[in-house]
């Protein structure tokens, strides 16, 4: 059992959790995820480290509340305790001064790309990332992001907040200067990421992006995660959760994430019956700070 | 003790092989409950006088452990089923398990001298037994403890191999942790093999029991990635390290469509339904898909575990697809055996080549080819080779692939000075279980390539034997040759 520190949300339905996890906090690097079970007879599900430290011991997360698990992690208020955390887990990200970096995300991927982000600058890159949400209030991390970067770049699909429009559009401006990215990565929705993948390749910039396949032990027991990249089937939580995106098979990727979706209906439904959550509670919670 | 009537040779050889009740398949089919119900005490005990006693019991030869099959046989003739189950536990710690998984007919039964026309001593149904007389009716007793010598040893892996180990180090006055990467303690005995089979409760109750003598279980910690075996003897301490991490990564065919929706591997399969408990979905969260026509592909026990679950999951058919015939399966012959009467379909000599997709990406099909039987090959049967043009379609929506684990890479990776085979096994010192780093065993499945849970815990055993000399002593001799062993 871990012990949650502060729990709060940041925008509608994402939550930002401090989690003691002494261990983790003390070993991972930017790019890792650890696996959690929220409760008894819980799935397990990855999330990425968004930050951690060894002299504190904790880790954050960032949970963005999509189905049955993560919303019912959301609902956990600091004091409470998530049943198990294993971890460090994937590879790091491959850092390197290679130097002028986009990084591309939306939605939650903005945290997860967080502490690459950080890293990459600190190992003395020119960073821009480009974070891409639907509505202003989606945004998340744009502040953190803002202190690591060299630049950010805010797109919502609404216009609501920064430039209207798709980070795809931000990219192609970057793309369409002298400068060409020595590197981009992108992490987010599986069409964003396959669209900026078919982007840089005309270029030849490397291009990684970080895969969420299901998920079940996080070690290379099951092969649940398996992904074809470059022909070859390869498992996400041992030899990812990043890859070159011009290899990947996206398409793949993205049927084989559909594979519950009919189980997964029915656990939202019953955890919606359960907790007779209307639309107006994302609203109500956010304002909970603890 | 009860003065028992005296049986002469001819009497014992006249009584039946006794039966292990069992629920009837029509019912079993359709539960997750433990399929043999086990011996009364009445059948025991029969059974039980079936034995010999012979001068020079040759069932001992059969058994990895070589457990006193007539001793504790001959107690429980004379009732003292309590003193039948100390008596096993000189060799073996987890009778209840063993008793139900053990590949009797090629071990200790195969051996027996009764073996053949007058039918082996059913010493596995026997094992079981008295274990399960022990679990319900006897007090633990701690085992006898040698006084706490300081020294720390890590274990990782909480199988079967782990568990013996860490039992004996514990006696003899080790300081004890086992460390597992999952959420529950057991390996594949939690993850892999299923509640009809092996229930869980017994399962916990023996970890139960370790924990009670000392023994400390860490879940949720991954060597290699939470901290590495150099920082485990370096930064926290330990004097040694078992590593007994299994054989945990699932072999593919390279075949067309095997990343189709519907298409699992028996790790995901299984650990889907066992470890994560999707058979009581929505009640747990982890789904799984229910096929109507299930095939899965292998002949060992994984595929027969996966292929009974589909069955049980709800599936209209439920088939065994095996390239060589019934007789090179590896399976035990008590699980083809359940497996048939519950209305399982075998396919022998039969080969997928490619996995059929519908037009939304699910599984339709299993493109085969039949195979007819060659030479001999290494493993010393006969190869199975495709027949040209036999192609055919097996109808279905769930496909489990059953055909094996390779190594998992996770320690080796983090550990370079750790010497492995090109499979990944890690290279021991014969059955001192010492490998190339000084301090550091290996042994069950990570060394052997898969085999069966009494080797593992055999090997765990002979491990924590030379733990202790290494101990004891501080000898590592480095020059010491690595066996190559084949998986
Ligand atoms: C390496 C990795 C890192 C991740 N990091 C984060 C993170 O930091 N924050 C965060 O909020 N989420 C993260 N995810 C995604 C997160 O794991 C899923 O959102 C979660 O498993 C969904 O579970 P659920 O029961 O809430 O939803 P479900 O009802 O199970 O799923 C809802 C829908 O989400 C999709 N989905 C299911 N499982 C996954 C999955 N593992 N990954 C992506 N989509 C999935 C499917 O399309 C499904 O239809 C990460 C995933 C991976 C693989
Ligand atoms: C489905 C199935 C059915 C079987 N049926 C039978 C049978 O009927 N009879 C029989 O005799 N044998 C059977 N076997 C084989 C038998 O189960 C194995 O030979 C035996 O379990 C091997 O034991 P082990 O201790 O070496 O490893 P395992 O039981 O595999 O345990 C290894 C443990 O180590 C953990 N681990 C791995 N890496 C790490 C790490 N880096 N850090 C921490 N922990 C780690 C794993 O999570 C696992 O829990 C079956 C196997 C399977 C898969
Ligand atoms: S441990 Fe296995 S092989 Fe040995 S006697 Fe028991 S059932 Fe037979
Ligand atoms: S060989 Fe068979 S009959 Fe003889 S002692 Fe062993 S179990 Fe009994
Ligand atoms: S999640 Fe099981 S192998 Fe990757």
């Amino acid at each position: 059992m871990n012990k949650i520190l502060s729990a709060e949300f940041i925008a509608p339905d994402i939550k930002r959790f401090v989690i003691e996890a002494p261990l983790i906090a003390r070993k991972r690097k930017p790019g890792q995820f650890v696996i959690v079970r929220v409760r008894e007879n819980g799935e397990r599900i990855p999330l990425t480290i968004v930050d951690g430290s060894p002299e504190t011991g904790f880790i954050t997360l960032m949970v963005q509340g999509i189905g049955k698990t993560t919303k019912t992690m959301n609902q956990l208020k600091s004091g409470d305790f998530v049943q198990d955390v294993v971890g460090p887990l994937g590879k790091p990200t491959h850092i390197e001064k290679f130097g002028f970096v986009v990084c591309v995300c939306g939605g939650v991927g903005t945290a997860e790309v967080l502490p690459i982000a950080k890293a990459l600058k600190e190992a003395g890159n020119r960073v821009i990332t480009i974070i891409g949400a639907r509505t202003k209030e989606l945004v998340v991390a744009e502040f953190e992001m803002r202190t690591v970067c060299d630049e950010v770049i805010v797109t919502t699909d609404d216009g609501t907040y920064g430039k209207k429009g798709f980070v795809t559009e931000a990219l192609s401006a970057i793309l369409n200067t002298d400068r060409k990215p020595d590197f981009v990565l992108a992490v987010g929705p599986l069409p964003m990421m396959k669209a900026i993948a078919e982007m840089t390749r005309p270029y030849k910039i490397h291009t990684e992006v970080s895969l969420n396949s299901i998920m079940i032990d996080g070690t290379g027991m099951c092969g649940g995660c398996r992904a074809n990249i470059g022909g070859k089937t390869q498992f996400v939580c041992v030899d990812g959760p990043e890859f070159d995106a011009h290899l990947v098979d996206f398409d793949q990727i993205a049927q084989r994430q559909k594979q519950f979706v009919a189980q997964e209906r029915i656990s939202l439904d019953r955890f919606v019956h359960e907790n007779h959550t209307c639309k107006l509670d994302s609203y109500i919670n956010q304002q909970e700070k603890s | 003790m009860e003065n028992l009537p005296v049986l002469t040779k001819k009497d014992r050889m006249a009584i039946p092989r006794q039966k292990m009740p069992e629920q009837a398949p029509e019912i079993r089919k359709r539960n997750f409950n433990e399929v043999n119900l086990g011996f009364d005490e009445k059948t025991a005990v029969l059974e039980a006088n079936r034995c010999l006693d012979c001068p020079r019991p040759t069932c001992i030869d059969g058994c990895p452990v070589r457990i006193k099959i007539p001793d504790f046989i001959r107690m429980i003739v004379q009732k003292d089923f309590l003193g039948a189950a100390e008596k096993i536990k000189e060799d073996n710690l987890l009778p209840s398990i063993c008793g139900r998984v053990c590949p009797q007919e090629e071990q200790c039964e195969k051996t027996c001298v009764l073996r053949g026309k007058f039918q082996a001593v059913s010493i596995g149904r026997l094992e079981r037994f008295v274990a399960d007389y022990e679990r319900k009716y006897g007090n633990f007793t701690p085992p006898h403890f040698l006084p706490s010598n300081g020294k720390k040893i890590a274990i990782v892996g909480s199988g079967p191999s782990g568990l013996a180990c860490a039992s004996d180090l514990i006696q003899w006055g080790y300081d004890v942790t086992i460390f597992e990467a999952l959420h529950e303690f057991g390996g594949v005995l939690v993850y892999g093999i299923p509640e009809f089979r092996l229930p869980k409760e017994i399962l916990r109750y023996e970890i139960n029991n370790l924990k009670k003598i000392g023994v400390k279980f860490i879940k949720n910690f991954i060597v290699g990635k939470t901290l590495t075996i150099d920082e485990l003897m370096n930064e926290e301490g330990f004097d040694a390290v078992y590593l007994c991490v299994g054989a945990g990564l699932p072999w593919f065919m390279n075949i067309p469509g095997e990343s189709l929706m519907g298409v699992y591997s028996a790790n995901e399969f299984l650990t889907r339904v066992n470890l994560m408990k999707a058979y009581q979905f929505p009640e747990a969260d982890t789904p799984i898909h229910i096929g109507k026509n299930a095939v899965v592909i292998g002949g060992g026990n994984t595929a027969m575990d996966a292929v009974r679950t589909a069955m049980r999951l709800g599936a209209e058919t439920a088939t065994i697809v095996y390239r060589r015939s019934e007789v090179e399966m590896p399976a035990r012959i008590e699980e083809i055996h359940h497996a048939k009467e519950e209305g399982i379909v075998f396919r022998m000599l039969t080969n997928p080549v490619e996995f059929v997709s519908d037009e939304n990406g699910w599984v339709k099909k299993v493109r085969s080819v039949r195979m007819e039987l060659g030479e001999p090959d290494a493993s010393g049967r006969r190869r199975p080779i495709p027949i040209p043009g036999s192609e055919f379609d097996i109808d279905a929506d769930l496909v489990v692939v059953a055909i094996g684990n390779g190594s998992n890479p996770l320690i080796s990776q983090t550990t370079p000075d750790l010497k492995c085979n090109k499979w990944g096994n890690i290279l021991v010192n014969d059955t001192s279980g010492r490998t190339s780093k000084r301090g550091v065993f290996a042994g069950g499945d990570i060394v052997s390539g898969g085999a069966t849970v009494i080797l593992a815990m055999g090997e765990g055993r002979n491990a924590a034997k030379s733990i202790d000399e290494f101990i004891k002593t501080g000898d590592w001799d480095e020059t010491d040759r690595l066996s190559q062993p084949t998986p």
